[in-house]
C-alpha cells in the first residue's frame, strides 16, 4: 500500500508542537469567540460564487462558515446580483475547474452573468478573494495583472509547499511574522505566474506580492519555486488591496484535525484586520 | 418490424456470440434475430456485462452480513453502514483494455466511470483510490503508459474535484502489453436518500440526461471480452472519449435533481450504453420500455440503430420520472446546462422495443439479456498449472546469500515497485474537500474524515499477484490479509471490501484454475475477518499475444477495503517518532523469501513458492495490533510487505530522517531476515515508559514477537554492520521512478 501523503516532511518540533495523532475530535463551541465576534463586529459576509465546475466551493463555505464563523452564502453564477452582499462583504471565487478550464484557465468563467457584479464589487473598492481557478479568473476578469500559465514541469502538482509573507501591512495577510514561513496544499496544473518586466517592476514597487513560494526555512531557492512563477509569486493584490488572489490552498491546512492549520493563519490575517475596522 | 436482412450464424460469430448462444437467442425470439438485436445479444451477452464465465465462482463470496445495507449485485454499489444515519457506497472497476490502448482516455473513462456508478445511487464521491500494474518501467512502452495513465487519471479526477487519497503500482514483466489500470471510488449517502436501477410503473416517462451519444466506444463490452493483439490498436474507436467538466455537472445536477422526488429510477450508461441501462432498469422492475432512438440527441449524423444503441459516449445517464413530475426534472439539469430529453416510456409487456423513425428496430425480452435472467451461465473446466512444477522444484539453498547486503538493501529500495510513487501521486489532488487526514500523516491506508461526525473512513487498495502466481488460493487470502492488516495499522477496524478480479482468458484451464483458487481464498479471508463482498467486477482476456504464444497476466484479484475509525485520535501513524524508542517485530521471521521482491528482481527467480502464511496467525496479529492501538501504548505501526522487514524499517525512518539499530536473528538466513516477505507481521515503536505495558500485552496474548532494537537520529545498524544513513535511502527511495522515467 502505497499513501499519498504529501511528501514534506515536518520538522520533529513542529511535528510534536502539532501533536499529530492526537487531535480532538472538531467541537463547535471552539470557535464560538470567533462567532461572537462576528456577530459582533456584525456586518462582514462571504459570498463563495459557484461557477459550473467550482470544486472548492463547498471547502470554502466550511471553513468560512463552520471554522472561522463567517455568514456565508453561495452566490449562483448566473445571477446578476451579488445575492444582498453590501461593499463591506467579502467575495470569493474558489477553486476548481470552471467550464472545464477548456480554452484556458478562467478564460470562459469571466463572462459568467455574476462576474459583471463582481467586477463592480471590486471597482467600488469591496472585498474579492480568488484561490486557484479564482486567482486565475481575476487576472483574465483584469481585475489582478498578469497571468497564469502551465506550471514549469507540464504537469498538475498536488503537494505541500510553503510560502514566505511578503508584505504584511495589508488587509489580507496583516500581522503575520514574514520570517515563519506557512506551509499548505496547491494543486494546479496552470500556476505559473508570468507578468511583463514593467508590471513586474510596478508590484514590486506597489508592494503588492504578498506571498511568494519558498523553503521550509524561508528561503527562495529553484526547487521551493515550483511551478516556475516569476519572482517565485504564489500571491498578490491590486494596487488598491482590495483584491486578493493565491494558487495554494489555505482552506485546505485550516483544522487541527488535518493536522496543519497554516491556512487558518492566514485567513484569520483578514478576519482579524476586519474586526479591527 | 424492421425490413433490414436477417444476418447468419457467421455474422454471430463474428460479434463473438457461440452457435449455441445463437439458439439460445432464437430460442428467447421464436424467430431469428436480425442484426440490431444481435448486437445487443452480443454486448449483453458479453462477459464484461454477464459474469458468464465468472458468476458461478463470485456467488461463493460472502455478499451479506456485517454491516452491509445492500447486498452485491441489487445495485450499482454496494452499501456499508457506517453510523450516524449514513452509509458508505464504495466499488472497484478495471479499465484494462481500453488503458493499453490509449492510456490517457482508457484511464480517464476509467474513473468516470466508477465515480458515475457511486453518484447514480445518490452517494456524493468523496474519495478515489487506483491500483495500477504496469510492465518493466525502463521500456519505452511502460513509461508512455505510465504516464498516460497517470494524466489520465489526474485530469479526470482532480477536475471532478474528488480527491485521489491512495492506490497502489506494481511493475511486472507479465504486464508488459496488458496494463491493469483498476479505479475504486467511495461516496457518501443519507439512509433512505438512495437512487436505485429501477423502472418501476408503467407509462412513467424516460429520459436520456448528459452529453450527446456518438459513435464512441461501439462495441466496448465485447472488445474488453476479447484478447488483446498487437493488432488491437486498430480498435480505437472502441475506447471512449471522457469529459470531467460535463461528469462533474452531471454529479451536481443529478445528486440535487434526487432531492425533487421527481426521480423513480436511474443509472448511468457505461459498458453497452442505452441497451445495457434500458434492459437491466426494465429487467430489475419486470416492466418493459419503448425507447424512440430518434430522439436521442446525437454527436453525429447517420448513426445506425445499432451504433445508439451500443455507443458508451460517457457521462449519459437514464431517468425514470414519475410521470406529471417531468417539469421539476428538466428545471435541475436547465440549471446546470445539461440536455435532458424524453426519449421513450415504461411499458408493463417486459419486452424493448426500439423504434426508429417510427420503425421497429428491435424487439427483444429485458429479462432474457441481463445477468440473473436469460444470459448464459458457464461452468469451465480447471487444472492445475503445469507451472507448479517449477515451483516445487525451488529450493531456498540454491540461493547465495549475497556478499554486499547494503549494496542489495540498496537496489531493493531503488525497484519501482517498493520505491516512492511521488512521481505519481504528485499529479493526484489528494487535498480537495478538506477532508483527507494522511496529507499531513504518514499511515498504511489513506483516511476521509466525514464532516458532521466523528468518523473517518480508512481505505486501501491491495494485491501482491506473484503470490497469487505461485498460490492462488493462499494468494487471493493474503490479498485480502494485507488490505486488512494496512487498515488495523492504522487504528481502523475493516468493515468490507469490493474486488476486481483481473485474470486471463477464462478459456485457459490453468488461468480458470487461478480464478477459482483465488476467489476460494479470497472468500475464505472475508468470512474469517468478517469483511463481505460488496461487489466489484471481473476483467478476463489480460494477456498478450506475441507472434502466436499467448501469455496471461499474473492473476490479479485486486482487493479494495474499507474501515472505520470512530475516533481520530486513535489514527496510528506509520513513522519512528523518537530516538530511543523500541522497535518491535509482531509475527515471526523465518527462512523464507518465496516470491519476494528481493528473489524476484534481484535473485532473477521467476518461480518460488508464496510466502508462508497462516489465517489464525493473521488474526492474531490484527487482534494484537487494535488492542495496543486502542490502548494508545505505541508510537507507530507499519505492516510488512514487499522488500521485507528492511524496506519496513526503511519506510517508517524516512518522514522523520530517522535511523535504526537492530539485531538479526541467528536462526535466520540473513537475506530472509532482511528481506523475506513471510506474511502476518508488522513493526510498531514503543516509547521507553510503555515498554513494560507492550511487552506484557503482547505476552498475554500469545503472539511470536521480537524485540529487533531502537529508533536512532538517522545510523542505520544491523547486528553492528554499517548500513549508511538514512537519507541516502530516502535519496534513493523518492527519485527512483523520476529519474528512470528521465532516461
Amino acid at each position: 500500500m502505497h499513501i499519498f501523503v504529501n511528501k514534506k516532511e515536518l520538522d520533529r518540533q513542529i511535528f510534536y508542537k502539532r501533536k499529530l495523532g492526537t487531535h480532538k475530535p472538531i467541537n463547535k463551541s471552539r470557535y464560538l469567540p470567533y462567532i461572537c465576534n462576528s456577530l459582533k463586529n456584525g456586518n462582514m459576509k462571504i459570498g463563495v460564487v459557484v461557477f459550473p465546475g467550482s470544486n472548492c466551493d463547498d471547502d470554502m463555505m466550511h471553513v468560512m462558515g463552520d471554522v472561522l464563523g463567517y455568514e456565508t452564502v453561495k452566490i449562483w453564477h448566473k445571477q446578476d446580483d451579488l445575492a444582498g452582499l453590501g461593499k463591506n462583504d467579502c467575495i470569493i471565487l474558489p477553486g476548481g475547474f470552471s467550464y472545464g478550464d477548456y480554452l484556458r484557465s478562467g478564460a470562459i468563467a469571466r463572462f459568467s452573468p455574476v462576474m459583471k457584479e463582481v467586477v463592480k464589487h471590486a471597482n467600488e473598492g469591496g472585498y474579492v478573494y480568488g484561490i486557484c481557478n479564482g486567482f486565475q479568473i481575476l487576472c483574465e476578469a483584469g481585475l489582478l495583472p498578469g497571468v497564469l500559465l502551465r506550471n514549469k514541469n507540464q504537469l498538475f502538482v498536488s503537494k505541500n509547499v510553503h510560502l514566505k509573507v511578503c508584505n504584511n501591512v495589508n488587509p489580507w495577510t496583516k500581522g503575520l511574522n514574514r520570517a515563519l514561513p506557512l506551509q499548505m496544499p496547491v494543486a494546479h496544473a496552470d500556476g505559473r505566474y508570468h507578468i511583463g518586466a514593467d508590471g513586474l517592476e510596478k508590484l514590486i514597487e506597489n508592494e503588492q506580492i504578498l506571498l511568494r513560494y519558498c523553503d521550509e526555512n524561508g528561503a527562495l531557492t529553484e526547487e521551493s519555486n515550483f511551478n516556475g512563477s516569476v519572482d517565485a509569486i504564489a500571491g498578490i493584490c491590486n494596487e488598491k488591496r482590495n483584491v486578493f488572489g493565491m494558487m495554494p490552498h489555505p482552506e485546505r491546512a485550516a483544522e487541527s484535525l488535518l493536522g496543519n492549520e497554516d491556512g487558518k493563519t492566514l485567513l484569520s490575517a483578514f478576519f482579524n484586520h476586519m474586526i479591527a475596522v | 418490424m424492421s425490413s433490414e436482412l436477417i444476418p447468419d450464424l457467421s455474422v454471430a460469430e463474428k460479434l463473438g456470440i457461440l452457435p449455441e448462444e445463437y439458439d439460445k437467442i432464437v430460442d428467447y425470439l421464436g424467430r431469428k434475430p436480425n442484426f440490431t438485436e444481435l448486437s445487443v445479444y452480443s454486448v449483453m451477452w458479453s462477459e464484461h456485462c454477464s459474469y458468464k464465465n465468472s458468476i458461478k465462482w463470485i456467488k461463493t463470496l460472502p455478499r451479506k452480513g456485517g454491516s452491509l445495507l445492500v447486498e452485491a449485485g441489487e445495485e450499482n454499489a454496494g452499501l456499508v453502514d457506517i453510523g450516524d444515519g449514513l452509509a458508505c457506497a464504495f466499488k472497484m472497476e478495471s479499465h484494462n483494455h481500453p488503458s493499453a490502448i490509449e492510456p490517457y482516455q482508457g484511464a480517464a473513462t476509467g474513473v468516470g466511470g466508477i465515480h458515475r456508478d457511486i453518484f447514480t445511487m445518490g452517494a456524493r464521491p468523496i474519495a478515489a483510490l487506483n491500483s495500477l500494474r504496469f510492465g518493466t518501467l525502463d521500456t519505452p512502452r511502460t513509461k508512455h503508459l505510465l504516464k498516460g495513465v497517470v494524466s489520465g487519471i489526474g485530469d479526470y479526477g482532480n477536475c471532478l474535484g474528488v480527491p485521489t487519497i491512495g492506490g497502489e503500482v506494481y511493475f511486472h514483466p507479465s504486464y508488459q502489453q496488458n496494463i491493469l489500470v483498476n479505479a475504486m471510488s467511495i461516496g457518501i449517502v443519507k439512509h433512505g436518500e438512495t437512487a436505485s436501477a429501477v423502472a418501476p410503473g408503467p407509462g412513467n416517462p424516460v429520459f436520456i440526461v448528459g452529453s450527446a451519444t456518438g459513435k464512441d466506444g461501439i462495441h466496448g463490452a465485447t472488445f474488453a471480452s476479447a484478447d488483446l493483439t498487437e493488432d488491437s490498436a486498430e480498435d480505437l474507436p472502441s475506447v471512449q472519449v471522457g469529459d470531467p467538466f460535463q461528469e462533474k455537472l452531471l454529479l451536481e445536477a443529478s445528486l440535487e435533481v434526487l432531492q425533487t422526488g421527481a426521480v423513480l429510477g436511474m443509472q448511468d450508461m457505461g459498458a453497452a450504453g442505452i441497451t445495457c441501462s434500458t434492459s437491466e432498469m426494465a429487467a430489475k422492475s419486470k416492466t418493459g420500455m419503448i425507447i424512440y432512438l430518434d430522439k436521442v440527441p446525437l454527436r453525429q449524423s447517420n448513426m445506425k440503430p445499432f451504433e445508439i444503441l451500443l455507443s458508451e459516449s460517457q457521462e449519459r445517464m437514464l431517468i425514470i420520472a414519475q410521470k406529471g413530475k417531468e417539469k421539476e426534472l428538466l428545471k435541475v439539469y436547465k440549471k446546470w446546462d445539461l440536455e435532458c430529453v424524453q426519449i421513450g416510456e415504461v411499458t408493463d409487456t417486459g419486452m424493448l422495443e426500439y423504434f426508429m423513425n417510427g420503425e421497429l428496430v428491435a424487439h427483444v425480452p429485458a429479462d432474457s439479456l441481463v445477468l440473473g435472467g436469460g444470459a448464459p451461465v458457464y461452468d469451465r473446466e480447471y487444472t492445475t498449472p503445469t507451472y507448479f512444477k517449477k515451483i516445487e522444484d525451488f529450493k531456498i539453498e540454491d540461493i547465495e546469500i549475497p556478499e554486499n547486503l547494503v549494496e542489495t538493501a540498496k537496489r531493493l529500495v531503488s525497484l519501482p515497485t517498493i520505491a516512492s510513487k511521488r512521481w505519481i501521486f504528485e499529479q493526484y489532488d489528494s487535498t480537495v474537500r478538506t477532508n483527507t487526514l494522511t496529507t499531513n500523516r504518514n499511515c498504511d491506508s489513506a483516511i476521509i474524515r466525514i464532516k458532521g461526525t466523528n468518523k473517518s473512513i480508512a481505505a486501501t487498495s491491495d494485491c501482491n499477484s506473484s503470490y497469487v502466481y505461485a498460490d492462488p488460493f493462499k494468494g487471493g487470502m493474503i490479498a485480502v490479509s494485507e488490505a486488512a492488516r494496512n487498515l488495523v495499522c492504522t487504528g481502523a477496524k475493516p468493515l468490507a471490501i469490493t474486488n476486481c478480479l483481473n485474470f486471463g482468458n477464462p478459456y485457459n484451464p490453468e488461468v480458470y484454475y487461478q480464478f477459482v483458487y483465488a476467489i476460494k481464498g479470497m472468500g475464505n479471508a472475508c468470512n474469517h475477518f468478517g469483511t463481505p463482498v460488496t461487489g466489484g467486477n471481473v476483467s478476463f482476456y489480460n494477456q498478450s499475444v506475441f507472434k502466436n504464444k499467448t501469455e496471461p497476466v499474473q492473476p490479479t484479484p485486486t482487493i479494495g477495503m474499507i474501515g472505520l475509525i470512530d475516533d481520530p485520535s486513535k489514527i496510528m501513524t506509520l513513522d519512528f517518532k523518537e530516538e530511543g524508542d523500541t522497535i518491535i517485530l509482531l509475527g515471526e521471521s523465518r527462512n523464507d523469501i518465496g516470491c519476494s521482491e528481493y528473489l524476484q528482481h534481484i535473485k532473477g527467480i521467476k518461480n518460488s513458492p508464496c510466502p508462508h502464511f497462516e489465517l489464525e496467525t493473521e488474526s492474531l496479529l490484527h487482534d494484537v495490533l487494535s488492542s495496543l492501538i486502542n490502548k494508545r501504548l505505541l508510537q507507530s505501526a507499519h505492516d510488512v510487505s514487499e522488500g521485507g522487514l528492511f524496506c519496513t524499517l526503511v519506510e517508517s525512518g524516512i518522514p522523520g530522517n530517522m535511523g535504526f539499530k537492530i539485531s538479526s536473528d541467528s536462526l535466520i538466513r540473513k537475506d530472509a531476515f532482511l528481506f523475506g516477505e513471510s506474511q502476518s507481521r508488522a513493526v510498531v515503536s514503543v516509547a521507553g515508559h510503555l515498554l513494560e505495558s507492550v511487552l506484557e500485552t503482547l505476552d498475554n496474548k500469545l503472539i511470536k514477537y521480537h524485540v529487533l532494537g531502537t529508533v536512532s537520529s538517522g545510523k542505520i545498524k544491523i547486528d553492528e554492520q554499517d548500513f549508511g544513513d538514512i537519507k541516502t535511502y530516502k535519496d534513493i527511495y523518492k527519485k527512483s521512478i523520476e529519474s528512470t522515467l528521465k532516461q
